[in-house]
């Protein structure tokens, strides 16, 4: 299988702007250049890219409802979310430090589709390494003419910036991360207006996941067909899948879409010697534990949706048996509860109230009430009833886990300790 | 009228240096409004002073033409944004939860006992800050953490031994 995410991807000493042109790098880009934004859009679409960044949604689409046409705002924004914060995830990482211009012009290729004459890279204020390369890479790009005003004469600028935050997981949340860029507290914004509409600075505004953006070099190089067929399941495309925890070799690899769990635990020699899988977050912290018996279920959106969870980022996090779940759930709610901005209720409050009652079970001092009131909490913070999707978030690995691990739990109760810490 | 309350205005440029507003004014240039650059000058701020006090921070929001108070909401948003004083060295240890399944805590306790600090906390020499820090994007490298900006991976006792001797000059103190 191709792998256009990695095949020139090297960590130690990535690309330059000439390498990476002779390897095909920005041919994607002039081939958008040379047909009409609405057209690149369409590419897209058709391609049936879905967004990397945990939520699935068709890019192509996404970009649509960007008022476009004469009549459309003078000033659009394209925002590339590298706010990477997400327990268990490092795909984009890897793609910065390891390929900084497949980025630089999978953000050509969107900002020239919605017509954005500026871009941002939101990247978190932790990742140094992909400031650095990433500014380089923009630093190159403007030199060779590919960024600024008027680029080749094709009557298009763009103007690309890199952003560094300085840590804080809500900043992934897209409104949020247009507050932060705005340089207000960020707290997430009501929705609608949506920010394709009213975004940043109150323009038209795309935020796209890094790894969805660098997708786009391919399909506008190779073609629609092409990229479809590097997968073999319903989803398109090639995914960076990973697993950490405490397998033998945890780490990255760039699969086609709908690989089964099974495979990437295998790719990572499985688990270390005398441990054993007992569960196992698909995407990320915040989605759904599933078991060992869903291991050979396709990592692809529906198919994980189905099971119960979310593909998220596709970082595969693995409990073994030598691990608590209550202290694993616990560990994760804590993240969650610290990372609320604190705008809404039920997440301002429910969260710390749910570490509150997982630390006592973990202690050893949990009663029978403290699991219901764990489900109504559940309930309390899911979707809908709060402002943004940071504390149902926060509910699926808690609500899941209650369900998977209960005779865990009821052994917390009962023998008044956690099992695992004697 | 002699009892009022005088206003003081203050002036950005007695408190940052010059190139403190150099390099803010470059931030600036990258977004429609000023107050849009609001992170970046705290963390140049911070870069040069290693914390923002509130001078710095008074200085800053005059500088954005923002509130002190609106400035104030952003800077203690910010796990990297210390608004309190560090340590010449500053710890951030990862607590996820891929860090969590690889020894997080004895490398937490290890660090505490040996520094004599809790989390939060700055040794009584100013030499040493400890912090917790979320997922650092290393999970397939963990436990791991930030030293001074610098991703230290694969931690052990015996790494972390060394790292902390290394802050303290070489003694063992």
């Amino acid at each position: 299988m191709d792998k256009p995410l990695t095949a020139n991807l090297d960590i130690n000493n990535p690309q330059n702007l000439t390498a990476y042109q002779s390897t095909g790098g920005y041919k994607g880009f002039q081939n958008a250049l040379k047909i009409s934004p609405s057209d690149v859009q369409q590419q897209v679409k058709d391609a049936e890219l879905k967004g990397r960044g945990g939520a699935g949604f068709n890019t192509g689409m996404k970009w649509s409802f960007v008022p476009m046409g004469e009549d459309a705002p003078k000033h659009k924004y394209l925002i590339c979310n590298a706010d990477e914060m997400e327990p268990g995830t490092f795909k984009d990482r890897m793609l910065m430090e390891g390929s900084p211009h497949l980025l630089v012009e999978g953000m050509m290729i969107a900002a020239y589709a919605i017509g954005a004459d500026v871009a941002y890279i939101f990247l978190r204020g932790e990742y140094k390494l992909c400031a650095q390369r990433l500014q380089a890479a923009i630093d190159q790009a403007k030199e060779a003419g590919l960024l600024g005003d008027n680029i080749q004469g094709t009557g298009y600028s763009l103007k690309l910036y890199l952003h560094t935050s300085a840590g804080r997981y809500i900043c992934g949340e897209e409104t949020a991360l247009i507050n932060a860029l705005e340089g207000k507290r960020a707290n997430p914004r009501a929705k609608p207006p949506f920010p394709q509409v009213v975004g940043l600075f109150g323009q038209p505004t795309i935020v796209n996941n890094c790894e969805t953006l660098c997708n786009l070099p391919g399909i506008l190089r190779q073609g629609v067909a092409w990229y479809k067929g590097l997968s073999e399941s319903v989803d398109t495309g090639s995914k960076i899948y990973g697993i950490s925890g405490r397998v033998k070799k945890a780490g990255l690899w760039e699969l086609p879409m709908g690989v089964t769990a099974r495979q990437i635990l295998d790719l990572a020699g499985g688990m270390q010697d005398g441990l054993t899988l007992r569960g196992w977050l698909p995407g990320g912290a915040s989605t759904d534990f599933l078991m060992p018996e869903h291991l050979d279920i396709p990592m692809e959106y529906d198919a994980i949706g189905k099971a119960g969870s979310r593909l998220g980022t596709g970082g595969i996090i693995a409990l073994d048996d030598q691990h608590c779940p209550v202290g694993m759930i616990l560990n994760l709610l804590k993240f969650f509860a610290q990372e609320s901005c604190g705008w809404c209720t039920p997440c301002r409050d429910g969260l710390p109230w749910a570490v509150e009652i997982l630390t006592r079970i973990e202690m050893g001092q949990g009663s029978q009430d403290d699991i219901d009131t764990l489900q109504k909490l559940c309930g309390f913070m899911w979707i809908g009833k709060t402002f943004c999707a940071l504390a149902p978030g926060a509910v699926e690995p808690l609500r899941s886990g209650m369900k998977y691990f209960a005779d865990d739990f009821q052994q917390h109760i009962d023998h008044k300790g956690c099992p695992h810490q004697h | 009228m002699n009892n009022a309350i005088p206003i003081t205005q203050l002036d950005y440029r007695t408190v940052l240096t010059d190139a403190e507003i150099s390099e803010i004014e470059h931030e600036c240039e990258q977004y429609e409004i000023r107050p849009a650059a609001a992170i970046d000058a705290l963390q140049i701020v911070q870069s040069h002073r290693g914390w923002i006090d509130d001078e710095s921070l008074n200085a800053i929001a005059d500088c954005l033409q923002m509130s002190s108070a609106e400035l104030e909401g952003v800077a203690t948003f910010y796990n990297h944004i210390y608004r309190q004083p560090v340590g010449k060295h500053v710890i951030h240890l990862c607590d996820s939860i891929s860090c969590w399944l690889h020894d997080f805590q004895i490398i937490a306790d290890h660090l505490s006992d040996k520094l004599g600090i809790q989390f939060g906390q700055t040794t009584e020499d100013g030499n040493i800050t400890l912090l917790p820090n979320v997922c650092l994007g290393c999970c397939d490298k963990a436990p791991a953490m930030m030293l001074d900006g610098e991703l230290v991976e694969n931690l052990n006792i015996a790494s972390v031994d060394e790292i902390l001797d290394k802050l303290r000059g070489g003694s063992n103190g």
